[in-house]
């Protein structure tokens, strides 16, 4: 007995020793996996979408051959990823669409996270409905009129309302009271991901059929299924402030990027690098497309487009 | 006529079954004459009254918020989780860095050899073959991350399980108070709690371990004490006359004893671990579970496949491994070849070794790029060409999307409509008058103040949304679970061939066919209910298969000479004798039904699998741990009004 009592006082102490034996500060703590073997790491947050993944496979691809840096994903969700940025998990996250509370909150209030400056690309949600239906129907596109087609756009879930179909819990959404607050005889039904979201309209392009349905731009799935917009009232700033009376549409985001405040200042040309990262909304399509639609690893089409345009990366490495 | 000409124990049975339900039915009747015109006086509506809701929007918003500002500075934080926090990841990174030291090579060698110790050379050669397989997927790096991680997780799942066990198994007022906690466990769904865990540890390994343990504990802890309650008690008695002091008999008889059951423990921690790698990607644990979460943003199928099949030969590896080693007999190797058996062992290491050296000094330490087969494209193909061909418009039949349509439509539609016009008291009547006929009035309790609490919480909508989905996906289940048990336990070659199917069902992770679902059935209640379908049936299909096999013989040859046709047989003989294990399989579909719920949310499911992943997704912790609380209510009013009171004794005992 005596033996496995030093044993575990031994363990325990060490266990003591490894971690320091003042505070463990969870605020400072790296992914297990990073710097395997020696590498330079850093950690980056890839969003849901794809158009978030064209900018982290482009700058990965960037950071590891010309930087000789070891980058390592995680896929998180928005709000969660302003957590992790805050905590150092990860190091930037390339493409915010606006976060206000989170921006008072780390950005302002507690300084844990530097703006990293725009990414380039502005980015805009709407309401679409497929372009070979707006052509049949020229006055869909205003909100005016859609309680017209409100049948065409039933299905079996909207429960003999017009189905608008909302995607990923994570997005920026006001759509049910925009349809409350509008009067629409629309139900909105939430396809509860991307994915699903995307698959659903590809299925209903394939048949031609109509539907409506929540989306953004920039997009690669717009030259796969060619949408058109709705026009919805007018967006005035402060206009959705209020959740439950929004009845206007979203703005126009320049989409932004935020790094972590240590790495911002110590993280040498790989923060200095990720600053100067801004590319156009043509850039982003071309590597989404890729990926997305070819099928490309995420490290192919980054290099197909790394490979096309030399003058445009080298720009953000000097 | 009938009565009279069967047998009379037989009547006999259900006359007192029916005698003793109609009593309690009529006291439940009496009750419920007394009190549903109070209550209908007190708060008239159709829908749970919202004078009995509890708004937990405001503290548990304080309470996130009071966790995010002082994560960085509180003590609790600086000396308590911090710990706890930085151990996981030392642990973590402590496994990983010893895997990529040995290379792949060493890697395989090894996991082969221990295969071939444990349970012998055939599946020490099915180990390495599915180790060079998650190579030549090109998942090398994110298998070890996987596995790094799994190793961290089963062992303080296997040390916290064991701990609350051996507990259980000692102690009967611990056992008491431990087998609610235990169900709780069980039944509550991964997502609801990644988000506080989240909170806590943040995104990332620490948080993603943690999870992990919450959920493989439970089996562990139950298995441990069922074992240390199962020794056999004459052996016991002869050690205690032996003089041995209470440690001594717990450590030399007790435990041993037990040990098919520790490693069945083991066996079920493991899996259940692998299970969680994949949900644990959304909270940023890295590794395979990342990569299918990942493809399924681009809405790859085959490359969340490729992710996908490594978690499967895992699983399949661990659970043939450890079951061998359980089913092993522990005297043979110990007693009489103590020595070779440790040479064997040591040959293992010393080989482990040379191969690790080797590859190293070799500078092929690293899986070669070039050995990396691409099967996205060819699985894209095939799922382009499925949904292209059956989504609508096949003859006759119709496409999956009008199927879906209604399915929606005649079955989702009315029973969701039919439960939540239900007046609250009398769906709480229901529910009582279930769970009392097939339990006890503990159990009829339970269920009740589950359902209570359910409205208490504010989400009785929503709840019953989802208890329409839960009831139309075990019915399906149920159907095709029964219809395929059947088959495969009358046909010896049909479960050989079911067998590797049902495992490939069982293991692979849930993201990987949220595509084909929506692909095949639209977005809606219709693919959530076909994922559940999916996920449940393996277990529903097992237990039927293995019930009916369990059979009495006796009485099956009896019947046959009686002259009884195989439908007379499977309809007379064998499914009332199996009725214990049709039983559990109807409560096995609905707890795993349950579990994937959320699923169910990310396909359009709604109601609370959605509010779950939203909370999720946004931060919100009122949402996210409210619709969580309720599923878990959910879960428990289910498990009770379908879990026979025979199981519950037979359990404690």
């Amino acid at each position: 007995m005596r033996i496995r009592t030093t044993a575990t006082v031994a363990g325990a102490s060490a266990l003591l020793l490894l971690t320091g034996c003042g505070a463990a500060d969870m605020t400072k703590q790296a992914s297990p996996f990073a710097n395997a073997q020696g590498a330079k790491s850093l950690t980056l947050s890839v969003q849901s979408w794809v158009g978030a993944q064209a900018n982290v496979a482009v700058a990965q691809y960037l950071l590891e051959h010309e930087l000789g840096y070891r980058v390592d994903t995680v896929q998180v969700d928005e709000v969660p990823a302003w957590d992790a940025l805050s905590q150092g998990r990860v190091d930037a996250i390339l493409e915010d669409w606006g976060h206000p509370e989170q921006e008072q909150r780390y950005v302002k209030d507690k300084k844990t996270i530097t703006p990293g400056g725009d990414l380039g690309v502005t980015g805009h949600i709407g309401w679409f409905v497929p372009t070979y239906f707006a052509k049949q129907h020229p006055d869909v596109t205003n909100w005016k009129n859609l309680n017209k087609y409100a049948a065409q756009f039933a299905t079996a879930e909207s429960g003999g309302k017009g189905q608008l179909m909302d995607g990923s819990p994570s997005y920026v959404t006001n759509d049910k009271a925009l349809v409350n607050n509008l009067d629409l005889d629309f139900q909105v039904v939430f396809a509860g991901s991307e994915a699903a979201q995307i698959t659903q309209m590809r299925q209903f392009a394939k048949e031609k059929k109509p539907f409506l349905t929540y989306w953004y731009a920039p997009q690669w799935l717009f030259k796969k299924v060619p949408m058109t917009e709705v026009k919805l009232p007018a967006y005035k700033e402060g206009c959705d402030a209020d959740p439950e009376k929004v009845a206007c549409g979203y703005p126009h985001t320049p989409l932004q990027k935020y790094l972590n405040a240590d790495f911002a200042k110590d993280g040498g040309k790989a923060a200095a690098f990720l600053k100067k990262f801004r590319w156009t909304t043509e850039d982003q399509n071309e590597v989404s497309l890729a990926i997305a639609d070819q099928k490309m690893t995420p490290e192919e089409a980054a290099k197909q487009w790394v490979d096309g345009h030399a003058s445009k990366w080298k720009a953000w490495l000097s | 006529m009938a009565t009279v000409t069967a047998p009379a124990p037989r009547v006999s049975l259900p006359g007192v079954l029916k005698h003793r339900s109609v009593a309690k039915l009529a006291l439940l009747a009496l009750a419920a004459a007394v009190l549903v015109p109070l209550a209908n006086a007190q708060w008239a509506s159709g829908s749970w009254p919202a004078a009995l809701t509890v708004d937990l929007t405001e503290p548990l918003g304080r309470a996130s918020d009071w966790i995010i500002d002082n994560r960085d500075s509180h003590p609790l934080f600086l000396y308590g989780f911090g710990y706890v926090s930085n151990a996981v990841v030392l642990c973590v990174r402590a496994v990983y860095l010893v895997l990529l030291a040995a290379g792949w090579a060493g890697v395989t060698v090894a996991a082969a050899l221990i295969a071939w110790r444990v349970a012998g050379v055939r599946l020490a050669a099915g180990t390495a073959v599915a180790f060079l397989a998650c190579g030549l997927l090109g998942m090398w790096i994110p298998t070890m991350q996987t596995l790094a991680l799994m190793v961290v997780a089963v062992l303080v799942s296997v040390a916290v399980g064991a701990v609350l066990g051996l507990a259980a198994g000692l102690s009967d007022r611990m056992d008491r108070i431990l087998r609610p906690v235990l169900d709780t466990m069980q039944v509550l769904p991964a997502f609801a709690y990644l988000l506080p865990v989240v909170l806590i540890f943040g995104i990332g390994v620490p948080a993603a371990v943690l999870a992990t343990v919450v959920y493989a504990a439970p089996p562990m802890a139950r298995l441990t004490s069922l074992g240390l309650r199962g020794a056999d008690k004459e052996v016991l008695e002869a050690v205690e006359s032996l003089g041995a002091t209470a440690r001594q008999r717990l450590l030399t008889a007790r435990i041993p004893l037990a040990r098919k059951e520790l490693l069945l423990g083991l066996n079920q921690t493991i899996m259940m671990a692998l299970s969680m790698a994949v949900i644990a990607s959304v909270i940023g644990a890295g590794g395979l579970g990342d990569r299918v979460y990942q493809a399924l943003a681009s809405v790859d199928v085959g490359a969340a496949l490729a992710a996908g099949i490594p978690i499967v030969l895992l699983a399949v590896v661990l659970d043939r491994v450890t079951g061998a080693a359980g089913d092993g007999d522990p005297g043979a190797g110990t007693r009489h070849g103590g020595l070779s058996r440790r040479a064997g062992w040591a040959a293992a290491l010393a080989a482990t070794v040379v191969v690790a050296v080797a590859v190293r000094l070799a500078g092929r330490l690293d899986w070669p790029d070039a050995w990396t087969l691409n099967i996205a494209e060819p699985v894209n193909r095939a799922v382009d060409w499925m949904t292209d061909h059956l989504y609508s418009g096949v003859p006759v039949i119709g496409g999956t999307a009008d199927w879906a349509g209604h399915f929606t439509t005649w079955v989702l539609d009315p029973l969701r409509d039919g439960l939540q016009g239900l007046p609250w008291w009398s769906v709480l009547l229901i529910v009582a008058a279930l769970a009392w006929v097939i339990g006890t009035w503990r159990t009829a309790l339970t269920a009740v103040l589950a359902m209570a609490a359910i409205g208490v919480l504010g989400v009785w909508k929503p709840s019953l949304d989802t208890l329409s989905q839960v009831l139309a996906a075990v019915a399906v289940t149920l159907v095709l679970g029964f219809a395929t048990g059947i088959a495969a336990a009358r046909s010896d070659r049909f479960e050989r061939l079911l067998r590797p199917v049902l495992d490939v069902f069982q293991t692979m992770p849930q993201f990987v066919y949220l595509i084909p679902v929506v692909a095949l059935f639209g977005v809606g209640r219709a693919p959530a209910v076909a994922a559940a379908v999916v996920y449940a049936l393996p277990a529903v299909v097992r237990i039927t298969a293995q019930g009916l096999r369990q059979v009495d013989p006796a009485a099956l040859e009896s019947a046959r000479s009686l002259g009884a046709s195989s439908g007379q047989q499977i309809r007379q003989v064998q499914l009332p004798l199996a009725r214990p294990a049709l039983l559990l399989a109807l409560n096995q579909g609905v707890v795993l039904v349950l579990a994937v719920v959320i699923i169910g949310g990310l396909v359009g499911g709604g109601a609370l699998g959605y509010d779950v992943v939203f909370g999720l997704a946004q931060g919100d912790l009122a949402t996210g741990l409210v619709a969580g609380a309720a599923i878990v209510c959910l879960g428990l009013m289910l498990d009770r009004v379908t879990q026979p009171t025979e199981r519950r004794t037979k359990k404690g005992a």
